[in-house]
């Protein structure tokens, strides 16, 4: 499949906000379970919040470079019960929402407390916003990585893994950023975030790279005997109707070739993947802030190639019919 | 978004429906124009039309898209003031001047010299209007695309059978159970040849496509034969011999309807010799053809006896002395003979077809003739007055077309063919072959050229057609000393039965001074700078080439074309012409109508649109030409000016004052109460238009089949004037007319002699049997260094060069690749895809190679005429045409140099003039890594022309009437 | 599931692949309901457009044993269509009364999803107006009352001279589609993908000829009348071994 950069974009840049989200509702967590002495403001959740809001609203800006007519947005709203699509196109702005809601309510302070637990801990009205944005941002990565999973007619991209690795990369990419971001503010989470983020990291690792095996080893099941009907042992195309280009060819062909995507994918676990956990790592040992911006953005720089790679690999069944042009 | 359902399309736009005839190609559908605010919104097949049924090809659905081409020509142009030729360098200028130039000119020609006006036209359908031109004129240089496009096909069966393929007749696959097409692509019948293909096939026919590639038609083939180019002759004979050997032929179609049992006379020392035995006694009525004086070796009394003589029975097979002493033989049995060796093992070897697979088709051909008759309850007279119940077919056809035409032995292979369906008894009967009026003519037809330099002179017309039929030596066009009068050198001694003229070396010739130098070169719809012409890159050279003087070697060259092709860049003078849904048209009898099994039909194009611009119909430049010049036909006996234009001319014009026989046959008489001949119709035009732009007389039924010798029918079209004799039309197994030429090459003939260095070819080549030799070419080429037979064929989504300036068409075929056998690139260290050379003998292009296994391994071959020069036809300069297309015609020779006794001759059959396209041998290397991955030759990108449509910008979304509602 | 299903039954035995149902198809719909059909680059390098409906080339086998295939395809108007549950607007649907998937160009976003979740490569989006647009089975020509009857037809199914496209409800067994389905061994495409295409091809079909040895021979052969048969059989027979 060609690689549309508005949709490299806003995979990459709401995973990463989603991600933040979650980082910032368990670092919050974290106090309430007594992992950490000390709960940090509700400064350092506002602004964390609202980067992750800068990190959701430019994905949603980019998603729309990727439709035609951006005007009726709106209509995409109304398919739920079929579309995944549509439920995305739900479910950021409901995401987003509740990230305004949580970054309002630590911003302004309103933390009434809900309930009591028997460790002295309370739950207020910050955390519980915290598990239901976390719970909806975890819920759109699913959503986001069905949008691809069920295209049954690609074959890389039709199995759990994508899921799993949508939720795994997204969690990664967000949870290194929350390690940046705490280790500026000079936040007592750095470690745990960064903790996080580099187990994260090695897990989405170790996901992705599954699925990178499994799609390089998997044969296609898919023939032109059944795709022409034709019960043939040997079928080659000669033409497909036409010497130029076409929707079908642009559309659903890697612009490069070979090449370009085993660099790419080189790339992409370099920079997506080994480089962030040694810089994650070290940062984490010596609570370099400096060393986890770079290890943020050099992963947001590597899941941009990983998404790319994504795409590209889909080899949809429909090329069949353009194999050849003469 | 509009309901579907509810809305209508006329919501868009109010439209309009006109009716008029298609020219995306020469097969000439019914079509419906739908116009919405004066664009074209949708062109269909008319389903009142005969011939398309109300189907549309790929073509003439994409009309919409030639209308508005980027390539369209809209001002008579004026080479510019101190441009060279090919430069495209014009200014435009008026009708008015333009007609003085041409006009002016011509009229010195005409009063000077006729025959330096050279007026050559490409796939013309108004050859009956060309032609008369030419002839009023006074030059004998005229012709049309038939030379180099299928003359062998017209000419082989003409003088076989009286009629062809082509446009002149076709298989009846409403009946036939076996159908074997052989070297046929596409073809002029396009669409009915798709109807009736696929109405066989779902009824259980057998199809069988003899081809070296397997595409198109020949892919929903029951069996697919694949044949080496230029061997289909052999192939031919062998099933000759299998079918003679066999005894599958059908006796008694041979005896009473060929001259199979007509005796030859057998002494070598005879003048006679080879020639049919003729009874003196026979008296001959006056303004007889062919008096039916040749005699038969009667079986049941063991004497000759006249032909067909009542209670008589001729012998095919034996060898017999007359009573003075003459050693006689049927022309059966010297058929026999001339088979006996061409076993299928034999054939074998040159055609690469195994020879179980040769014997089988004959088998399968024999058996389904002989068992598989159908009876007709259509009763019958035949010429000799012998009366039928029935009329029988044997349902076996054939078509075939340039995989056999266009080698140069293809006369004879064509020959072979003609034979063969006659063996089987296929001709003009039910599921064989039939003829569309107005064939079958007279072997061969009356039409002939002048007899020599005096059919030429200053402002008179020609003293004869300028195309004809040679029917002995001494109908040829030649000077005393037997040398060529026309530039083309028709009817000459080096081609002496070019019945269609030579246009592929009209350009040579005249650049060469070769018979002689010429004024003007006057081009009508022909691309002679690109594809219609061989060694394209020589001959462009040849049209820019000058004397030492600085004049043009060519002193001037005239162009009408609806389009910026290739050959416009070389004009001096261009005349815009308009396109089909433009002007008024005629397809007329007097030319090659569009006439079915059942009887004549002829038809009409009217227009649907305005000229676009300042465009004129080229009828109209004839007609205007023709008064202005005061040629006899176009003026009234005071030279005042006969008809006001085009449509008047066609329904006021007679070939004679009172014949009655104009260029339409339908609705003749004051009041269109008349067909095929009657007085002029005012309202001809009209009642074309109402009867759906068409003519069609059905023939009464017992009139359809047999009309070589249906007396009825013969009867019939003498008295409606489509033929001259109603005397049988009996076929040519044997042709005497060929032995005439061969004794006067002898030297046993009185007349015409050829002179000395061409006596061997014409002994050699008119053989008055068919026999098989390897293409001229191959004689020359040597064939281990150029192993592979390159040839061509026609995609059905194009029509030769002029559809790349279609938006939607050339989509489909925006480049042309060489297709090859795998074998070919392994041998040659290449891949699919890869860049390759191609070289001829006399040239060499670069272009991309594709792997197919669809082709006979030692043949190559490409999609005709897709590869464009730079900026041509309104195309930017890159386009993938120029850049990636080729074309196979520079690696094609128009000339064979020192053939006969050191002398340059065309690359043609030596009989017919046949431009031998498919003859070239080559051979494909890879090119080198540092090559650019482009097409070669390249050449200067032509600019646009003043008055060019063009379009510029990178979008087109059509949409008629534009307004959108 | 709809009652009714129009659809398209291509004769792959009698398809010549001329291209006529491909720019048949291209002029009706540019002008019309559907409509316009844009193409990039009309004339110069690399041109593109948009066609709803392609004709492709196969082949099969090896020399000289080739078939060459010439195989239509066009939105298949699938029962089970996965392009359309898929689709965020609704803009492409499958309609109740006919079974006819189309795309509603106000609504269609220009997403491109639905094009990912057609495994048959039909639908092609056009840029200008950037939606998706595929075959219509010419929805605004079937049911135009203003035409004869008899051209209530797709433009390529009229224009194809080899009346290799049938038109026709597949659901009704009476219906000419229907039954040449059923005749001619009808398939259609890619069946493991459940999405259970509307449209259906027909195969190819070979005639072929018995001869029997006899037919070569037989009492009324012509060669028999000028004498020439039976040829005696030569060589040696029985009478020169034995001696009853
Ligand atoms: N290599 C190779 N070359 C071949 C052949 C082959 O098989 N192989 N085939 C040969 C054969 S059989 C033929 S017939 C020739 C065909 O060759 P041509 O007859 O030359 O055919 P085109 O080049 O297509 O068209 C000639 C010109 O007609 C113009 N034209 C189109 N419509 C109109 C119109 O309405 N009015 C006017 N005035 N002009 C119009 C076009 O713009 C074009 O310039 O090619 C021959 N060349
Ligand atoms: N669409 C379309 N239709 C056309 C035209 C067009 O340009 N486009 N041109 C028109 C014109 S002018 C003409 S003359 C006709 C020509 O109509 P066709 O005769 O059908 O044209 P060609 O493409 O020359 O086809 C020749 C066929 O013969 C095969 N062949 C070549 N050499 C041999 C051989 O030695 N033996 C055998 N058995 N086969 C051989 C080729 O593979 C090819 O299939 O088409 C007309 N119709
Ligand atoms: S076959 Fe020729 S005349 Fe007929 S519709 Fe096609 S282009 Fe027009
Ligand atoms: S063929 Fe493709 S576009 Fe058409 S209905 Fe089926 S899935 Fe949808
Ligand atoms: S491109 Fe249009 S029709 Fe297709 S899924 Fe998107 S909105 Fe629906
Ligand atoms: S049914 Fe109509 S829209 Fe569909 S391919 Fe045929 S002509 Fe095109
Ligand atoms: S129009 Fe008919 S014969 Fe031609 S390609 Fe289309 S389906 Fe095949
Ligand atoms: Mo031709």
């Amino acid at each position: 499949m060609k690689p549309a950069f508005s949709v490299l974009f806003l995979t990459t840049l709401i995973g990463a906000g989603q991600g933040l989200l979650v980082a910032l509702v368990t670092g919050q967590w974290y106090f309430v379970i007594g992992a950490t002495p000390r709960q940090e403001n509700g400064a350092f959740y506002a602004v964390g919040a609202a980067i992750a809001l800068v990190l959701l609203g430019l994905g949603l800006f980019a998603s729309f470079f990727h439709l035609a007519n951006p005007q009726r947005a709106w209509r995409a709203a109304t398919r739920w019960r079929t579309s995944w699509l549509s439920r995305e196109v739900i479910l950021l702005p409901v995401v987003m929402g509740l990230g305004v809601v949580y970054a309002g309510v630590h911003g302004f302070g309103i933390r009434p407390v809900l309930m009591t637990f028997s460790n002295q801990k309370s739950l207020d009205l910050t955390m519980a916003v915290g598990f239901v944005t976390a719970g909806a941002a975890l819920l759109l990565y699913v959503v986001t990585g069905m949008i691809y999973a069920c295209v049954r007619f690609i074959r890389e991209w039709a199995s759990s893994w994508t899921v799993v690795n949508f939720v795994a990369m997204g969690l990664a990419s967000g949870f290194t950023v929350a390690a940046a971001y705490a280790a500026i503010s000079s936040s007592p989470l750095t470690e745990f975030f960064a903790a996080d983020a580099l187990v994260l990291t090695l897990v989405a690792l170790a996901t992705r790279s599954y699925q990178l095996w499994r799609n390089w080893r998997a044969k296609s099941p898919f023939t032109l005997k059944s795709a022409i009907g034709v019960h043939h042992p040997q079928i080659r195309q000669l033409t497909q109707g036409f010497c130029g280009t076409s929707f079908n060819t642009k559309e659903f062909f890697v612009p490069g070739g070979k090449g370009k995507m085993a660099v790419l994918t080189a790339a992409f676990v370099a920079f997506g993947f080994l480089l962030p956990a040694v810089m994650i790592g070290v940062g984490w040992a010596t609570g370099d802030a400096a060393l986890l911006i770079a290890a943020a953005l050099a992963q947001y720089l590597g899941l941009l190639a990983e998404r790319w790679v994504f795409f590209a690999q889909g080899n949809h069944v429909q090329n069949l019919y353009y194999q050849a042009r003469a | 978004m509009k309901d579907p359902v509810t809305s209508r399309d006329t919501e868009f736009g109010p439209s309009e429906v006109k009716t008029t005839t298609c020219y995306m190609c020469a097969c000439r559908c019914g079509i419906r124009v739908h116009l919405r605010g004066g664009e074209v919104r949708y062109i269909e097949g008319n389903p009142d039309h005969p011939l398309n049924q109300g189907v549309i090809c790929a073509k003439g659905a994409s009309g919409i898209m030639k209308q508005y081409s980027p390539a369209r020509l809209t001002r008579p142009l004026k080479r510019k003031e101190g441009a060279e030729r090919g430069e495209n360098a014009f200014e435009p200028i008026s009708w008015d001047e333009a007609f003085t130039i041409l006009g002016d000119r011509l009229a010195h020609i005409r009063a000077t010299d006729p025959k330096k006006l050279a007026l050559f036209t490409g796939r013309d359908q108004m050859q009956a209007l060309t032609g008369l031109f030419a002839k009023q004129f006074g030059t004998p240089n005229y012709a049309a695309h038939g030379g180099f496009c299928s003359v062998n096909m017209a000419a082989g069966m003409i003088y076989t059978i009286g009629g062809s393929f082509w446009e002149f007749g076709g298989p009846d696959l409403d009946r036939a159970k076996l159908f074997v097409m052989i070297g046929t692509a596409e073809d002029h019948h396009s669409n009915p040849m798709k109807i009736a293909l696929s109405k066989f096939k779902r009824s259980g026919g057998r199809f069988i496509a003899i081809n070296p590639v397997r595409t198109g038609y020949a892919a929903i083939a029951d069996e697919w034969v694949p044949i080496r180019p230029g061997t289909d002759g052999a192939l031919l004979l062998a099933l000759i011999r299998e079918i003679v050997e066999m005894g599958l032929f059908d006796r008694e179609f041979l005896i009473r309807f060929t001259n199979a049992a007509e005796l030859v006379n057998m002494d070598p020392a005879s003048d006679e010799f080879g020639l049919l035995i003729r009874d003196p006694s026979v008296t001959a009525e006056p303004g007889c053809f062919d008096p039916e004086n040749r005699l038969w070796w009667d079986r049941l009394t063991d004497r000759p006896t006249i032909a067909r003589s009542e209670g008589s029975d001729g012998r095919l097979i034996g060898a017999f002395e007359l009573p003075d002493g003459t050693a006689v033989k049927p022309a059966f049995q010297l058929l026999k003979d001339r088979v006996k060796d061409c076993t299928p093992e034999w054939a074998e070897g040159i055609t690469g077809i195994p020879a179980a697979t040769i014997r089988r088709l004959a088998h399968e051909m024999g058996v389904t003739a002989r068992d598989h008759k159908i009876e007709l309850p259509i009763a019958w007279t035949d010429a000799w007055g012998r009366e039928y119940d029935t009329i029988v077919g044997n349902p076996v056809a054939f078509h075939s077309m340039r995989g056999l035409a266009a080698h140069s032995n293809g006369f004879h292979a064509i020959r072979a063919l003609g034979i063969l369906m006659s063996l089987l008894g296929t001709i003009d009967r039910p599921g064989g072959f039939r003829h569309k009026a107005p064939f079958p003519r007279p072997i061969p037809p009356c039409a002939k050229p002048p007899k020599g330099p005096e059919g030429v002179k200053p402002n008179e017309p020609l003293g004869g057609m300028p195309l004809g039929w040679p029917a002995d030596p001494n109908d040829l066009f030649v000077d005393a000393e037997g040398e060529p009068v026309r530039i083309d050198k028709a009817f000459s001694w080096e081609y002496p039965l070019s019945v269609h003229g030579l246009m592929h070396n009209v350009i040579t010739n005249a650049w060469r001074g070769d018979p002689y130098p010429i004024d003007t070169l006057f081009l009508f719809m022909a691309n002679m700078a690109w594809n219609s012409s061989m060694n394209t890159v020589e001959v462009r050279k040849m049209l820019t080439d000058k004397h030492e003087n600085g004049e043009y070697k060519i002193p001037f060259i005239v162009v009408t074309d609806a389009f910026q092709s290739e050959t416009v860049a070389f004009a001096d003078l261009v005349l815009p012409d308009t396109t089909y849904l433009e002007r008024h048209d005629v397809m007329s009898l007097l030319d090659r109508p569009i006439s079915e099994f059942d009887g004549p039909v002829d038809s009409v194009r009217i227009p649907v649109l305005p000229p676009l611009g300042e465009s004129k119909p080229f009828q109209e430049v004839l007609i205007e030409l023709g008064s202005r010049l005061r040629l006899p036909a176009f003026v009234n006996a005071d030279g005042s000016r006969k008809y006001r234009d085009y449509p008047d001319f066609i329904v006021h014009f007679e070939t004679e004052p009172g014949s009655g026989i104009g260029f339409l046959s339908g609705w003749r008489g004051k009041s269109g109460e008349k067909f095929l001949v009657g007085e002029p119709n005012p309202s001809q035009w009209e009642m074309y238009a109402r009867n759906h732009n068409h003519f069609h007389y059905e023939l009464p039924r017992s009139y359809q089949y047999m009309r070589n010798w249906n007396r009825g029918y013969l009867t019939w079209a003498r008295h409606h004037r489509l033929v001259r004799f109603a005397e049988p039309i009996v076929i040519h197994l044997y042709s005497e007319v060929l032995q005439k030429f061969r004794l006067a090459a002898e030297g046993k003939r009185k007349g015409k002699q050829p002179p000395a260095h061409l006596r061997e070819r014409v002994k050699d080549f008119f053989d008055p049997l068919p026999f098989y030799f390897p293409p001229l070419e191959w004689h020359q080429t040597n064939t281990s260094a150029f192993p592979l037979a390159a040839i061509t064929q026609r995609p059905m989504a194009m029509y030769h060069s002029w559809d790349s300036q279609n938006a939607w068409l050339r989509q489909i075929h925006t480049h042309n690749a060489l297709f090859v056998h795998p074998s070919v690139g392994a041998a040659n260290n290449f891949g699919d895809g890869a860049w390759v050379w191609v070289e001829s003998p006399w040239g060499k292009v670069r272009c991309q190679a594709r792997f197919t296994e669809a082709v006979e391994p030692g043949t190559v071959w490409t999609w005709n005429a897709v590869g464009k020069a730079s900026g041509a036809w309104g195309l930017s300069p890159d386009a993938n045409e120029s850049r990636h297309g080729f074309l196979l015609n520079h690696v094609i020779s128009e000339e064979l140099p020192a053939l006969i006794s050191g002398r340059t001759v065309s690359n043609s059959d030596p009989v017919t003039g046949q431009a031998a396209w498919y003859d070239v041998r080559v051979r494909v290397t890879p090119a080198a890594a540092d090559e650019p991955a482009e097409s070669w030759p390249q050449f200067t990108p032509l600019p646009q022309v003043p008055g060019q449509t063009g379009f510029t910008g990178t979008l087109r979304a059509f949409f008629a009437g534009k307004a959108r509602g | 599931m709809s009652k009714k299903q129009l659809a398209l039954v291509i004769d792959l035995n009698v398809c010549v692949g001329c291209h006529a149902c491909v720019t048949s198809c291209k002029e009706w719909n540019t002008s019309g309901w559907a409509g316009p059909m844009p193409d990039q680059n009309p004339y110069d390098a690399d041109p593109s457009g948009v066609f709803f409906n392609r004709v492709q080339t196969f082949e099969c086998g090896t020399f000289p044993n080739t078939e060459t295939i010439h195989f239509p395809k066009s939105c298949l108007h699938c029962e089970d269509p996965p392009c359309v549950p898929v689709c965020p607007t609704g803009a492409s649907y499958k309609r109740e009364e006919d079974g006819i998937v189309l795309v509603d160009y106000d609504k269609c976003i220009g997403c491109k999803y639905c094009s990912w979740s057609c495994p048959y490569g039909v639908r092609e989006f056009d840029e200008v107006q950037g939606v998706m647009k595929k075959c219509t089975l010419c929805v605004d020509r079937i049911y135009d009352q203003t035409l004869p009857p008899e051209r209530r037809k797709p433009a390529c199914v009229l224009a194809c001279p080899a009346g290799a496209r049938i038109f026709g409800d597949i659901k009704d067994p009476d219906s000419e589609a229907a039954i040449a389905i059923r005749e001619n061994g009808g398939y259609p495409l890619m069946p493991e993908w459940g999405t259970q295409p509307a449209n259906h091809y027909l195969p190819r079909r070979k005639t072929k000829m018995t001869l029997h040895e006899d037919e070569l021979i037989r009492a009324d052969n012509p060669l028999k009348i000028e004498g020439e048969l039976p040829k005696p059989p030569d060589g040696s027979s029985l009478d020169d071994y034995s001696s009853w």
